[in-house]
């Protein structure tokens, strides 16, 4: 805006209004869409990996049996902050070796030189030329990638315990009708432990929501990184200085987290609704 | 002038036909070296340097901005090529990665407390950001250190009383102690860590001969001291 070229004879409504539109304003709010962004895509994968590793939990062949059981139990073993630190590096460094390996394998030169991990330019994963969206895109990949492992084998849990949870009654009568395990399954215990799924699940949710700061080990700058960037003091090398707001900024975090929780809310309440309807079971009542 | 010449062949002979991209780290929260200005830029001496320097040495540089505790590491993994945000130079973080020569002459760390208080530096509870050589010292010292992730909250927990004083750059805390109206004061020095430089993986060779070459012409035709001067209030006199 024209009237915010120099910042230091405004006063009141005209700073305020300035100091709100800065381009680094504007970054903070755009974290909004990013942290939103990030539950939108690991949400569905986290069930999908849930649901997944409570089958393998459940199945007849030994070996995915294992593997299930090994997924859900060493990854919500591991601490978060240590599986953040290294999954990405990992799967950046693993990539960026298959390329090395592809792209150029006339490079002699080791990989691994001491502390470094160095492959030729055009191995990068992303190349660095390349514009820095890109490098933001491919580490927010990364980081979803992360998010969906860990919050996967949390979902797995609740869901082999939910399939479990429904009474062995029902699936005994749906054997008597004559329907093959594949038809119990699917169309009686699955159906039927959604409900039991339900609070763990809306934890989860829950916990997934307030747990976007750890973006930024990964190089993403989520609403807390920009939150407390902004609200540090400011001296005067900076066009709007002020002291410390890092109250007010946390405040306004708040409103959003709060917010958040309460649509949450409504919405689980609903499909909870939704899904007791008929069943003699718990939530029905409430 | 012949120094000028020397580093000006350097330069050319180090630089390769194509714009090479190098990626330059640094930590955006240490006004006035390196700091996010309010259109959301890096900014500060490291970045007017930093341009510099890359154009001088013929490089195509984009900043990128990491946090202090994981930057060295992410130096090493190839995330970006260099480290310049105010690192100062020392044996314990040369073994990992390497230095180009300093850019920023050793300066005194100030210890700055509350206006009024009384604080013995050599044993009282001192902050410090984590991974510096401050805080290394502190702990070296007698004194209790107290450690924070980045320079703000060191300050604030001036601020706040949850410690004594702070021990960082004098540069760092100098604005902050001329806009503070009195309440906050330097009260002692300490004379710890040598030069700032840039820092790059130590299979970088080539990249560091480059900045060595490029920061060597601005030494040479005084625009070092001039930015050093203006930006750290620092005389270089390189």
């Amino acid at each position: 805006m024209e009237m915010c070229a120099d910042p230091s004879t405004l006063d009141g409504i005209n700073w305020w209004t300035c100091y709100l539109t800065t381009g680094k304003h504007q970054a903070f709010y755009a974290s909004f869409g990013t942290v939103l962004l990030l539950l939108a895509i690991t949400a569905p994968v986290v069930m999908v990996l849930g649901f997944g590793g409570a089958m393998a939990r459940k199945s007849k062949i030994l070996p995915l049996r294992w593997f299930g059981l090994a997924y859900t139990n060493i990854v919500r073993g591991v601490p978060d902050i240590i599986f953040f630190l290294f999954v990405p590096i990992a799967m950046d460094q693993g990539i960026e070796y298959l390329r090395h390996q592809i792209k150029c394998p006339d490079v002699l030169e080791p990989i691994r030189q001491g502390n470094d991990f160095v492959v030729c330019s055009i191995a990068k994963m992303p190349l660095s030329s390349s514009p820095q969206w890109i490098h933001e895109v491919y580490g927010f990949s990364l980081a979803s990638i992360a998010f969906a492992l860990v919050f996967g084998a949390f979902a797995a849990n609740t869901l082999y315990g939910a399939m479990n949870a429904v009474p062995r009654a029902q699936l005994e009568t749906a054997e008597a009708f004559g329907m093959s395990e594949r038809q119990v399954f699917w169309r009686v215990q699955v159906k039927q432990m959604w409900l039991y799924a339900l609070p763990g699940l809306s934890n989860l949710w829950m916990i997934l929501i307030k747990a976007t700061p750890l973006l930024f080990l990964l190089g993403v700058e989520d609403i807390v990184y920009w939150a407390r960037e902004l609200g540090g003091s400011k001296t005067s090398k900076f066009t709007y200085p002020h002291p410390d707001w890092r109250l007010y900024y946390f405040a306004f975090l708040m409103v959003f987290y709060l917010l958040m929780t309460w649509a949450s809310e409504k919405v689980f309440n609903r499909i909870t609704k939704r899904l007791s309807h008929g069943q003699a079971t718990v939530g029905a009542g409430s | 002038m012949k120094k000028l010449i020397i580093a000006a062949a350097l330069v050319a002979m180090t630089t390769s036909a194509t714009a090479q991209t190098i990626r330059m780290g640094t930590e955006g929260a240490y006004p006035p070296y390196n700091f996010i200005n309010d259109d959301g830029e890096v900014d500060g001496l490291e970045r007017e340097l930093g341009d510099v320097l890359c154009e001088i040495a013929g490089l195509d540089c984009v900043w990128v901005t990491n946090d202090w505790d994981s930057i060295i590491p992410n130096l090493v993994s190839g995330n970006y090529d260099t480290i310049i945000a105010g690192m100062s130079i020392t044996d314990e973080r040369d073994e990992v990665i390497d230095f180009t020569q300093e850019y920023v002459p050793a300066d005194p760390s100030a210890y700055m407390a509350l206006a009024g208080g009384d604080v013995d530096v050599d044993t009282g509870v001192i902050a410090a950001q984590t991974s510096t050589i401050q805080a290394s010292y502190i702990a070296s010292s007698g004194a209790t250190v107290v450690e924070f992730a980045s320079p703000d909250e060191t300050v604030a927990a001036v601020r706040s009383g949850e410690v004594d004083a702070v021990l960082a750059d004098r540069a760092f805390l100098a604005d902050i102690v001329a806009e503070s109206n009195g309440e906050l004061v330097f009260i002692g020095e300490v004379n710890i860590g040598g030069g700032v430089g840039i820092g790059v993986r130590e299979s970088d060779a080539e990249l560091k001969a480059a900045l060595n070459a490029a920061i060597e012409v601005v030494k040479a035709d005084g625009r070092l001291n001039e930015m050093v001067k203006r930006w750290l209030d620092i005389d270089a006199n390189y």
